[in-house]
This record gives C-alpha cells, structure tokens and sequence, in this order.
C-alpha cells in the first residue's frame, strides 16, 4: 500500500461469524488493510478488511475467532497492508506465512517490508524461459522438460510419491555447464506434521538445508494462514530472484490445501459458490499465485515454481487440478496403475505435458536428436498403450508381428525409461541413450518421427559404426 | 464535473453516491490513486463502479472523479507492434517509465505515443467534400502496413485546410472540415467506445477462406474472411498453440491477439518471436502486422472484461481502411468469468453455473462483430473481421454454459481432443465432432485457384475419416483380421490421411506452414493411392501385400516436413514411385 494513514481503534465489534468480524463506526478502513484484533487476555491476533462500507468493515481474522468476544476485544486498524519482513537471512531457516520464526532462532533483522499479495509482472518485461534444467529424473528431462523459470506443477494422489519426487527434483536440478547461485524456496500449505519432519530430515540430510528456506503452515491451523503461506513464500522468492539474483526453485505443497481453504473461506463470507462449492474466482485466485514465476529483462535470477496438488479420487477434471492445469506451462501426472506395478517415479508420461519444453531442448542446448526421438517415443508408447487395451480384449496371439513388438517396448520403456532410483541422477545424454535403447525394439520402418541421419548416428544398430 | 464519494469498497466493486448525473458505462478515476474504473449500475445517487486495477488501501470517504467519457480506445498510427493491457495502456512504454517489473496502479500513459512523428501523405486537397469514412491521406506505418487515416464515422463536411506531406504527431492537425459551418479539426488520431460497434454500410457473405497453413483447418473445416470460430478444449489439448499458429500463419493482413486471463509467458513468446518469424505471404516480420493486447490471469479481472472489446474495436478500425483483420482471444471462457466475477459482486441473480443470465447475449454480440462488409466512406472499399476464440470449458465438458452458449453463435467448429492430444497428434481437432458450415462458400476459390478436384479430394477424406470411426468400434469387438479387405484397406487409407495429413508439427520449420498448393498436392497423393489401391483390393490382393509393398508411404508420411513449400515438382517424384510400385504389385498379383 503507498501511502500511510494513522492507526485507528475501535472496541464496537457487530457481529462474529465464521472468521469474519463485523466492526461498526468505521469510516475509513482501506480495502486489504491490516488490522490488530486484542483479546482481554493481552492475546493479538491479526486480519484484514475484506470489505468496507463508510460505517462498517468486514475483517477476515487470520488466526481465527475462537475466544473473541465483542464486549471486551479491541480493534486496531493499522494503516498499512499486509506485510511480511523478508530477507535472505531467511535460507536455511523455517518460518510462518506473517514471519514469525518456527524454528529456534532469533526474528528477521534485516532485509525489507513488502505487501506479500505482489503485483503482476508486465508481460512486456518478461523473459522467455529457454534453458534446460536437468533434474536427473528420464520421464521429465527426456519426455517433458522442466525450463528456468517455468511453473510446472505434480499432480500427485492420495498415497502417491509426490513428495518423494519434488525432494528429489530439489535436490538434483542443475542448469547445464552452470555453477549458480541457486535457493529453494519450500512454501508448506496446511501439511501434515509428519510431511514437514520428511522434508526437514531430507533436506538436512542431503546437506541442502542452508539453501532452503520454509514457510511453513500446519493442517490443523486456521484456513486464513494457509491462503497467506504460499503468498509469503513468493514474496521471498520474488525478493531473491529479483533483488539478490538467484534462481529460485518456489515448491508449493500442497495447493490442494490452499483450495479447500479458499473454500472454506469463500462459504464464509456465504458467496455464491462455483463448481464443486469452490468460488467462481478460483481460477483468478490461482492465477495470482502460479503466475507468480518467471524471468525479467535485466535481471539475472529467476523464479521456476512446482507447485505439487493432490488430485481428490484422481480425478484430473476435478476443478483444482483443472483450474490449475489452465493457468500453468504444463503438468507431471503421477498415475496410481504404475504405482502399482512397482514403478518409480509413477510418471504418466502421455498425460504430462511441459509447455516449454520445446523451447529448452536439441542442438546446443540438450542433444540435436532430443525432439525427434521425444516425439518418437511418445507416439510409440501411446500407440503401445492402445495395443495393449486391443490385446487385452482379443489377445495377444491375434496380434500382428509389430503389434507384438509395440506390446515390448511398451514395457520396456516403462522398466527402464521411466522407472529410475529415488538417488539415480540421470544424465540427458543417459536418458537420451536408454530412449534409443527402448525404441529399437521396434522395426525401424516404425521411426516415422525421426530424421533419417539421426537414426543413422544415434540408433543402437548404428551407433558407433562409422 | 460533480465528483462522487466512496462509499463501498468490495474488491474490484467500489460503490460511491453524490453520482446522479452519471452515465451507464462512463470511466470514472477512483480514489486518490485514480485507478480507472467504468460504471455498470446506477441506483439513485449510487453508481455501481467495476474497477480495472486492485482496489488495496482505497477506503470509503475518497473520491470519484468523473471523465463524463464511456471506455474508448485511441485509434491512429502506432498501435501495430504493440503491447497493450486490457484498456489499451502501452505495456511496454509503462515499463519504460516506471522502470520495475511488475504492473504498477494509476499509471496514466497514452495508448498512442504523442512525441512521435508519422510521414502522413495527404490524399485531399482544399473543397473536396469528405463522407464519413473516407480517406484523408496515409502513413506507411510499417513495412507491411500503410494505415489510412480516416474522417471519423461520426464527421463529414467540406475540406477547408489540409496540411502538406510531412511529418506529424497524432495530436497534430492534419486538416479542417467546414461541417456544416462548424470547424471540425482532424488528427491522425480518433477515439471510439468500445463496446459500441463501428458502422459500415453493409455485411457480406463470407467467401473468401482465411487461410492458416494448418492443414486440418484449411482443408477439413475452412474458416472464411468475416466468418467465426471457436477452438474448445481442455487444457494441453493445445488451443494457445492451434491460436498462435493462427495468428502466425494467416493470410489476414493485421492480426490482433488479445490474451484475456491467459498466461503472461504465453504473451512473452510472441512479443519475442514475431519480430523474427515472417509472414509467409509477404516475407515481412510478423510484428509489423501484430497486435497484442495481454490482460494476463493474474492481473485484474474488470480490465480482463474489458480487453476483447478493446481487440474487436481495434479490429474494426483497421477493417475501415479496407483490410481483412483477424482478431484472436484466447480465451472467452476467462472472460465469461471476469463476468460472473464482477455480477456476483453486485449481487446479479445468477443462472446457469453461476454464469449470470446475460451471458449468452453478450456473446451474441461479441460474435456478431465480425463479418465481411462494404465499409463506410465513398470508394468502395471491402474489409473483415474474423473472430477465433478458445474456449476453455471445466474439466474439457463441452455441455457447459460458454461453450454450449458459443457454438450456437460460430460457424466453425474446431473442438481439440485430449485422448488425440494425449498421444502427441498435433493440431488435435477432433475430426468427427467438429464442423465448418463454409465449406461450400470456400469451394469454389479453392477449385479456381488450386485444384480442381479440391471438393471430391476433400469429402474422400472425410468420408474415409467417418468410416474408420465406425469400422474402430468393430475392430475393438472383433479384432481387426475379421474386416473385410476393403474396409482394412479404409482403415490404411485413414492412418495416412492422419500421419500424413492432419498431423502437423508447428514447431517444424518447413511442415509448421503449408501453402494452400502443397497441402492440395499432398491430398491429390493419398487420393491417388486410393485410386490405385481400390481395384487391386478388388482384385483379391490383400492389404497386407498393399502395405508390404507400397513402401512409399512413408516417404509420403514425411513428406510435410520435407518438401519445401517451394519445391513442390519433388511430389511429382513420389507420385510417380506410388505409381511404379502399384504397377509392380498388380503385375506380381496378377
């Protein structure tokens, strides 16, 4: 907020409902203002002015309203929006959404105050994401590759890896032939206790935790601080992408939470609701947040985020993984049937899709074969996936000879292609190489998709003839 | 002007009284910051204001300024190139200004810039009487684009002064008209509220195709100059992509790109690949015939409402000198959204999925924007406006309000698949469920000026595609051995027309664009070994040996990406292997 108006305190509190208070007298409270809610027991709590008439204001209380009273609980309007002191101190550390520490150590010293609801980036200034993050993992690098500054989201399930995988891709992400000033940014919506102790323990165990600063709320707290978790957690990486040019790799877990509680919320403050009960500006709301990424002219870091969800009953055309799907550049889709078959990491690759991939692949940037030899084995192994559907219902035996061979490499490509270890860090010329590996079981008349001369030097039946 | 106070403040809803002498839809500057806003309900002395820019710190008590002006758009030279928000600001001047990344409030910068100097050539001369629309003189404003500076539609009159060739500014007078005693000053420059259609004098039918170099759009579901079309699909079944090919490839001559509530990087790669990519039939760069206007997801939702009437408005201006404008947005889903957004703050009856009830009319009038007409002024100049529009419906559902509400106002139909999307067939639209009711209309510039044979060719394809349909659902029961031969060989047919045909990487550099000949060349292809193969199937030969033998077939599966649109004598190669291996099965078969 620009400007600064006196702090004003009201004790004449209306109505309580939900967490929305009503505050009678006020004529001047700002939309999006902070307030300060004191309890008779010297408790402060804090909110914001969500609407605002000349002579009342609606606060959303972030804590929520159990134990306030309005006879003897006090108001203060502060003057100012909501603001959260940020600073680099904050890596290696853990944090709730208003700032406060979580951890053993002293409060933010340094650094500056800023409005952590941001504001969007001109579409003028933006810079188009073009280099290639190695992740190590073949089912992204090689199928649908993860570029510095992209917002690239795991739909993961209930019970599903998702957790494992976005640990893993912190811990692996390399910029090709960089050595950079790079920093995690761990934004923990409303998770389970139990999920911040893994994150905890695998980032201090692999030696990363200096670089990686949490913000972190739990399940059981009020919706409001789950809605402010991922809006701090940006700010802080907007501030050390954009001020202390780092790359930020922003992983938000777990958007599912911050819905229900916009929800939540929303039903509140009894607005009309949308598909599901989730309000009709959920995709806007969202959009405030996955938007919240990318490169700048003229300044060196960037923001790539991964926000992971949790899709209800696996259910993609649910409205959270359905809103979000629209707003970010493509999405890694955990599937339960691999899961199931022992695979790890469950990628479905033929759901999964990364916008800009493209941008970030072949000559000079991974290997020249790079997109001849993805979109080869995509149309394999979607071809394979149909195959097997047909054999399942006429079987195997009244396949053709290359139907047969699809069958194979369909299984192939899963065993070795997608299926890695959890500590296996793949190289994109080692991912590149098992692709090829895979797709020679198929006669080569089959590699439509492919330039002639790439077949020539990279397919197994070649390769290192000259 | 009486100012009003504010007396509500609901996000992008701010409600102020003392406003009695407002008008419907007149822009107001809200607050001290001056955000813009524009009035959508008046009760009493209480004007309802949706606000274009985010409301934070705005507290009742403060003021409304009033403009006594409805929301226009400055049109003149300089817009080509240029990037612009939902109300037509300079993006890319803004942040010259201000020097920050992000999107700050109440900047106030002119949509045109009013240092800069045009060469305007004057086509009057002093006594010439002017009508409503006719041409005042030019600007080369870029190398592809001469804009023609037109009286405005509402001015007519006698010339009484006119400037010499030389360079001005937009604000500058270029000439004088006596209307009807009155002095009328021109400039380069007029305005025109958006949400009020420009006049012309008369629609015409559609005719022409808008050719896109993609071949399943121009070949299976052409779209003509002036007509509609809406790209529904669910996301990554690839609507940006299909849009962006569009707005890429398209035989329009100015192109207008509206990016309402979509994503910001999305905007990024145009603004960074059009001044390299060219125009395929001009050779010039794309961005000097490109307009953009980004209102991106996250930046506030009322100037998302506004920003595909700013597009239509700035297409109907160029469409009044006479050229054939395409206008894209992507997408109208979003926009629909803007509308329940801001209705459910006023408190509007809701109907369908809290869409609000005038929905449906609001589309209607959108889409009626477009057309091919005789436009105002006294030469007989044509021009278009072609309306493409994503839609993005919940969950891919297709019954849902804004699509089912759109395809009863386009008539083309370009519905993306994700099962095709899903493996990786690219542009996936879908070709059982789509639908072009200007098929015939364009039949005919297609048979004079490419193929003859165009009509025959196309409806073979078709036909085939419907076929394998049916014939899959068989194959699923029975398994493929138990067709008959002809309907296996349909079924190859099919797979060509789809692996060679429809299947097209636009992000190839020599299959992303194909010329209306290369794609007849390649249909007169396919066709041909339909000829042929038909009486050898007939003969008893099995398609088994057909695709044995015949190993051209994917010589001609890659031939879009390897004959050039300017090598096209290289199909006659390969017609004449399909041929010779034909001749060679039928000798050995026989």
């Amino acid at each position: 907020m620009e400007k600064t108006i006196n702090v004003r305190e009201y004790s004449n509190i209306s109505s309580i409902r939900g967490t929305l208070m009503v505050i009678q007298g006020v004529t001047d409270a700002a939309y999006n203002e902070l307030v300060q809610i004191e309890l008779p027991n010297g408790e402060k709590r804090r909110g914001i002015v969500v609407d605002s008439y000349l002579g009342n204001a609606v606060v959303q209380v972030f804590e929520g309203t159990t134990g306030i009273s309005p006879s003897s609980s006090t108001v203060k309007f502060l003057g100012r929006g909501l603001e959260v002191k940020i600073s680099d101190e904050m890596l290696g550390r853990i944090f709730s959404p208003l700032g406060d520490p979580l951890d053993a150590g002293p409060p933010v010293i340094s650094g500056e105050k800023r409005d952590i609801n941001g504001s969007a980036i001109n579409p003028a200034v933006r810079e188009y994401p073009e280099e290639f993050i190695q992740t190590g993992i073949s089912a992204i690098d090689g199928m649908n590759p993860l570029l510095r500054g992209q917002k690239l989201p795991i739909y993961s399930g209930s019970g599903l890896p998702g957790n494992i995988l976005a640990a893993q891709i912190a811990k692996q992400a390399t910029v090709l032939g960089e050595e950079s000033n790079f920093a995690v940014v761990f934004g923990a919506i409303g998770i389970r206790y139990d999920e911040a102790l893994f994150f905890r323990k695998f980032f201090e165990e692999t030696g990363a935790i200096n670089r990686v600063a949490m913000i972190m709320s739990l399940a059981n707290e009020p919706p409001m601080t789950k809605i402010l978790t991922p809006r701090t957690a940006l700010t802080l990486a907007e501030y050390l992408a954009f001020e202390k040019e780092m790359h930020v790799l922003a992983i938000l877990i777990d958007m599912t939470n911050y819905c229900e509680a916009l929800r939540e919320i929303s039903a509140s403050k009894e607005e009309i609701p949308g598909r599901g009960g989730y309000p009709g500006y959920m995709y806007t709301d969202l959009a405030t947040i996955y938007e919240r990424a990318g490169k700048v002219k003229g300044k060196k870091g960037s923001i790539t985020q991964m926000p992971i969800l949790t899709m209800p009953n696996d259910d993609m055309t649910h409205p959270i993984p359905d809103l979000t799907g629209y707003i970010t550049e493509g999405q890694i889709v955990l599937d339960r049937a691999l899961y199931n078959k022992g695979i790890y990491p469950p990628i479905n690759v033929l759901m999964s899709l990364s916008r800009l991939g493209k941008d970030g692949i072949g000559e000079g940037k991974t290997r020249e074969d790079h997109k001849d030899l993805q979109n080869q084995l995509f149309a394999s192994y979607a071809r394979a996936i149909d195959t097997r559907g047909l054999a399942a219902i006429i079987g195997e035996d009244s396949l053709s000879e290359v139907d047969k061979k699809y069958l194979l490499f369909g299984e192939a490509f899963e065993r070795k292609f997608i299926m890695q270890g959890v500590n296996e860090n793949r190289s994109v010329e080692t991912t590149l190489d098992i692709g090829w590996d895979v797709l020679s079981i198929l006669p080569e008349s089959e590699l439509t998709n492919i330039k002639t001369s790439y077949i020539k030097k990279y397919h197994p039946a070649y390769r290192g003839k000259k | 002007m009486e100012n009003g106070r504010i007396v509500r403040v609901n996000g992008p809803l701010v409600v102020a009284d003392n406003m009695k002498n407002a008008q419907m839809y007149e822009v107001v500057e809200v607050g001290e910051m001056r955000l813009v806003g524009e009035i959508t309900r008046i009760e009493g002395d209480r004007a309802f204001i949706q606000v274009y820019e985010d409301t934070s710190g705005i507290k009742p008590g403060e003021t409304v300024y009033r403009t006594g002006a409805p929301l226009s758009a400055e049109l003149g030279p300089g817009m080509l190139g240029q990037i612009f928000d939902g109300l037509e600001r300079p993006l890319g001047r803004i942040a010259e200004l201000i020097n920050n990344p992000f999107v700050a409030r109440g900047v106030k910068v002119p949509s045109l810039d009013r240092q800069k100097k045009w060469h305007f050539v004057p086509r009057i001369k002093k006594g010439d009487k002017l009508s409503p629309g006719d041409i005042i003189g030019t600007v080369q404003e870029t190398g592809l684009i001469e804009h023609r500076i037109l009286v405005p539609p509402n001015k007519h009159g006698t010339v009484k002064e006119v400037v010499k060739e030389g360079d001005y500014t937009v604000e500058e007078t270029i000439a004088v008209l006596d209307m009807e005693g009155d002095e009328v000053p021109l400039t380069m420059m007029q305005k025109w509220p958006v949400r009020i259609p420009r006049p012309f004098k008369e629609k015409l039918e559609p005719s022409e195709p808008l050719l896109t170099g993609v071949r399943v759009l121009d070949t299976i579901f052409p779209l003509a100059k002036g007509g509609t079309a809406a790209i529904p699909g669910p996301f990554g079944a690839g609507k940006t992509v299909t849009l962006q090919s569009l707005a890429k490839w398209s035989s329009a001559k100015i192109i207008i790109y509206v990016g309402c509530g979509e994503r910001g990087n999305e905007m990024t790669d145009e603004l960074r690949a059009f001044p390299t990519l060219k125009d395929p039939w001009t050779g010039r760069p794309l961005l000097e015939r490109t307009i953009l206007v980004a209102n991106t997801s996250n930046m506030p939702v009322a100037a998302r409402e506004a920003s595909i009437y700013v597009g239509v408005t700035l297409g109907e201006y160029f469409r009044d000198q006479g050229y054939d404008v395409l206008v894209v947005a992507d997408s109208t889903t979003r926009w629909a959204e803007a509308l329940r957004d801001l209705g459910g703050r006023m408190e509007e009856m809701p109907a369908e999925e809290g869409f609000p009830s005038y929905l449906a009319s609001r589309l209607a009038e959108y889409y009626e924007r477009a057309g091919k007409v005789r436009t105002i002024g006294s030469d007989e100049r044509h021009g278009s406006v072609t309306l493409a529009s994503a839609v993005s419906p919940p969950g891919g559902d297709f019954t849902e309000p804004v699509t089912s509400n759109t395809l009863r106002f386009v008539r083309v139909f370009w519905p993306l698949d994700v099962n095709l999307a899903r493996a990786r067939h690219f542009p996936a639209v879908n070709w059982i469920q789509g639908f072009s009711s200007y098929v015939d209309l364009v039949a005919k510039w297609w048979t004079t000026n490419v193929d003859p044979d165009w009509k025959t060719m196309r409806d073979f394809m078709v036909k085939t595609l419907i076929r394998e349909d049916e014939l899959k659902q068989i194959v699923r029961l029975v398994g493929p051995e138990s067709l008959a031969e002809k309907d296996k060989l349909a079924l190859e047919e099919a797979r060509i027309i789809k692996e060679a045909f429809l299947k097209q990487n636009a992000y190839d550099e020599i299959d992303a664009f194909a010329s209306p000949q290369k794609q007849a060349r390649m249909m007169r292809l396919i066709y041909l070994y339909h000829q042929l193969a038909q009486p050898l199937v007939e003969k008893g030969i099995t398609v088994k040996q057909i695709t044995e033998k015949i190993t051209v077939v994917s010589d001609i599966i890659r031939s879009k990406a390897s004959i050039k649109n300017d090598e096209l004598q290289k199909f006659d190669e390969l017609e004449k292997t399909l041929k010779s291996q034909f001749e060679q099965l039928s000798k050995q078969g026989a």
